[in-house]
């Protein structure tokens, strides 16, 4: 597994009853992997080791290919993301308006690579491919907050409304 | 369904829900409650206009006024005046629509869409995509009947190759042609499936027609199910996508509830289940062999070609995989016959093409128009030029499978053929236009920093090579590189093409190979004069004083957080490159506009 410095797993009781319940749904499905990862993502926020161990037993399928799976796809996180995660559109239209600069800057402000978490937890940083909001290039995302139309100088405007 | 003397309708794509559309609606709703008016006026949660870059978007009908960049506090405004005592509220109106004080013109007038012409985008911005009903009013589902009903499976595909139609990913192989492919081939199971994967950045079609007509994706789906023989369908849909993926489960819901999908549809033989799957962001998963690998819950990597999908395909069955915008020309073409839908277009490239403009352009948005229109119509007549009167550099199409179109070349009429005879390609529709602040260098390191994030690493060509390709643009964009350098990089393109295993790591290197073939003097640049002609590559770039407007104030000085700007007061100030780091601060300081970057 390499090292992964994720924080130590908990789950809840509700957590693991959910996601028994989301296995058990696609027992016998053809193809049921991706779609049980989407769900247990959902539950959990991320995918770290110990879910994943937990959809290898339902599902009967070995590690080493849901760790295969997991690493694969873009959408799937072994860590955790932070309390706002921050996504910058890197899409051609947000690019050819700037959107790399813009990036470059949140990292600065944050300390942190893109795809990390900063230590308190708070803010996570995502580069993600067009959301297809290309009307409003360049655009990034807030949990669920879209910013249009961005500059450079708005980054620190946009950050500080998250910040207590 | 009760009758309403106006009807409200409020973009609810992804651009206009960006931008802020749902509040709109619920402010509507309240505005339209608060003066008694909602039993007589309807809202309507429609999918995309196009018209992405004034957004949110709100038309009025009877009327046909068209609102552009509505704000929330604007609603109350349009209730009062225009809905309670029928004054046009003018100020909000999209300027190219006002003609006079009393007249507008009708949207199919103005210069964005006189040009356009709907056929898969015909129902989007028009219906409520939610509504099954308002499907059906106009028009939907009677194609499937009249197939299923009228039609053997084989009329289905004859009419489908009568009517010329070609794949929409990007490739054109002709539609009909896959059908009967897969019409063909034996098996005791086969698949349908939908390509729904739209991983080109810059491209939005697909998303559109699945947000503002889901239910013509399920219609054409259950047509080319029942012309090839599968019973089972599948659309494998991005994840980045929600409105899309929530809205194409509703329609499926209504499908089945309404009897148009599931046991004996029409009371005949025929059966038609359809599911969905989700991607989990993998660019590869757009190339078939590893979207279907994926449906099937393994990593997306490609398989060997032949066997094709039409022979063994999903599960080992054979499958028909056509895209989004392939599907929704199905319905129009078994509603208005072959030769209608072959009349539009070019001899070799028939009916439409939808395309995603966006970049250094007036009217982002999403366009349909007829193959065959040139790019000079699409850029300037639809897309209204470039911003701040910067001339037109070139057009990318194709994403990082495509290339460039450069000025000389604007007049080039956008159909399959013409577009690889210039070293491009259609793609699935993305179209971003650069102006001449756009490094080619940096545009075509942009798409191999993609593909070499996105390589699925199954072959060594692709994801060696692409690697290579670019460390040697980061070295030339670093102002370290050579012409051996860019000879090197060409020979290893061609050596990718030949030798990579999918069809994504053979297009791999087309954004260089084709801003090599029209460009080259711009890669020249970065190796012999060190200069990028541009602005864009910072190692590049150095910043100077204009002694002539220098004042001497030394305010740029002072800010100089690296000490590289040294003068005397009064007298113009000289910067020293080689301390200087290239921030910019300086030229954002100086109060003269004294400091230029070279």
């Amino acid at each position: 597994m390499g090292e992964i410095k994720a924080p130590a797993f908990k789950d809840t009781a509700e957590q693991s009853a959910k996601l028994q319940e989301v296995i058990a749904k696609y027992q016998g499905t053809q193809g049921a992997l991706i779609p049980v990862l989407h769900e247990a993502q959902s539950i959990y926020g991320y995918l770290p080791y110990e879910v994943q161990q937990k959809i290898s037993e339902g599902l009967n399928v070995p590690m080493s290919e849901i760790y295969g799976v997991v690493t694969f796809y873009t959408q799937f996180s072994i860590y955790p993301k932070g309390e706002y995660n921050i996504a910058v559109c890197l899409g051609t239209a947000c690019y050819v308006k700037g959107s790399g600069d813009i990036i470059e800057k949140i990292k600065e402000r944050l300390g942190i690579d893109v795809g990390k978490c900063t230590d308190d937890g708070k803010f996570s940083l995502d580069a993600t491919r067009c959301i297809g909001a290309c009307g409003l290039a360049p655009v990034l995302t807030v949990n669920d907050d879209v910013y249009g139309r961005i500059t450079v100088d708005d980054v620190d405007d946009i950050l500080s409304k998250y910040m207590d | 369904m009760e009758l309403a003397r106006g009807h409200v309708l409020v973009c609810g794509g992804t651009g206009c829900t960006s931008s802020g559309s749902a509040k709109i609606i619920d402010e509507f709703e309240r505005c339209l409650k608060d003066n008694g008016l909602d039993n007589e006026i309807k809202v309507v949660q429609t999918g995309c206009f196009g018209l992405c870059a004034l957004g949110p978007i709100v038309i009025v009908y009877p009327e046909g006024a068209f609102y552009s960049m509505v704000k929330p506090e604007d609603v109350s405004e349009i209730v009062e005046e225009h809905l309670l005592k029928g004054r046009i509220v003018k100020r909000l109106l999209y300027q190219e629509t006002v003609v006079d004080d009393d007249t507008i013109k009708s949207l199919n007038e103005v210069d964005f869409y006189k040009k356009q012409q709907r056929v898969a985008l015909k129902n989007c911005g028009v219906i409520n995509p939610e509504s099954i009903d308002e499907y059906i009013a106009f028009g939907g589902y009677t194609a499937l009947g009249k197939v299923l009903t009228q039609m053997k499976p084989q009329e289905v595909i004859d009419e489908i190759k009568a009517s010329g139609l070609r794949g929409r990913g990007g490739a054109g192989f002709p539609t009909g042609l896959k059908w009967q492919f897969t019409a063909n081939a034996v098996g005791d199971k086969k698949y349908v499936a939908c390509n729904a994967d739209e991983g080109d950045p810059g491209a939005f079609m697909d998303r559109s027609i699945l947000e503002g007509d889901p239910h013509a994706l399920i219609e054409a789906m259950a047509i080319a199910a029942y012309a090839v023989g599968a019973d089972q369908g599948y659309v494998y849909i991005r994840a980045e996508y929600p409105i899309a993926v929530s809205r194409l489960n509703i329609a499926i819901e209504q499908a089945k509830e309404y009897g148009l999908l599931g046991e004996n549809i029409f009371d005949t033989d025929f059966s038609f289940d359809l599911g969905i799957r989700l991607g989990a962001g993998a660019f590869v998963c757009g190339e078939e062999t590893a979207l279907m690998t994926s449906i099937e819950g393994h990593r997306g990597e490609p398989r060997p070609r032949p066997p094709f999908p039409a022979v063994k395909g999903l599960f080992g069955k054979p499958t028909l995989l056509n895209n989004v915008e392939t599907y929704a020309n199905i319905t129009a073409i078994i509603n208005n016959g072959a030769e209608w839908f072959s009349k539009i277009g070019t001899e070799k490239s028939k009916g439409t093409k939808v395309f995603a403009v966006g970049g250094k352009i007036n009217n982002t948005g999403l366009v349909e128009i007829p193959m065959g229109t040139t790019l000079r119509e699409v850029v300037y007549d639809i897309g209204g030029g470039i911003p701040g009167g910067k001339k037109f550099k070139a057009a990318q199409t194709g994403g990082p499978s495509g290339g460039c179109i450069p000025a000389d070349l604007i007049d080039t009429p956008i159909d399959y053929d013409s577009l690889i005879s210039i070293g491009s390609m259609m793609g699935s529709g993305g179209l971003i236009v650069m102006d001449e602040d756009t490094c080619m260098v940096d545009i075509a390191k942009f798409f191999l920093e993609f593909t070499v994030d996105e390589s699925c690493g199954k072959c060594a060509p692709c994801r060696i090579g692409t690697k290579r390709l670019l460390e040697i643009l980061n070295k030339i964009t670093s102002g370290n590189g050579t012409l051996e350098d860019i000879d090197k990089l060409e020979e290893l393109c061609y050596s990718i093409k030949d030798a990579a295993f999918c069809g994504l790591g053979q297009t791999a290197p087309n954004p260089i190979l084709s801003t090599l073939k029209y460009f080259r003097d711009e890669y020249v640049a970065h190796v012999v004069d060190k200069k990028c002609p541009a602005g864009v590559c910072k190692a590049l770039l150095s910043y100077v004083i204009e002694p002539e407007k220098c004042k001497g104030c030394s305010l740029c000085a002072k800010k100089c957080p690296v000490g590289a700007i040294e003068g005397v007061v009064k007298s113009p100030f000289t910067i020293d490159p080689a301390k200087c780091i290239k921030c910019g601060v300086c030229q954002e300081t100086c109060k003269f506009g004294a400091i230029s970057k070279k």
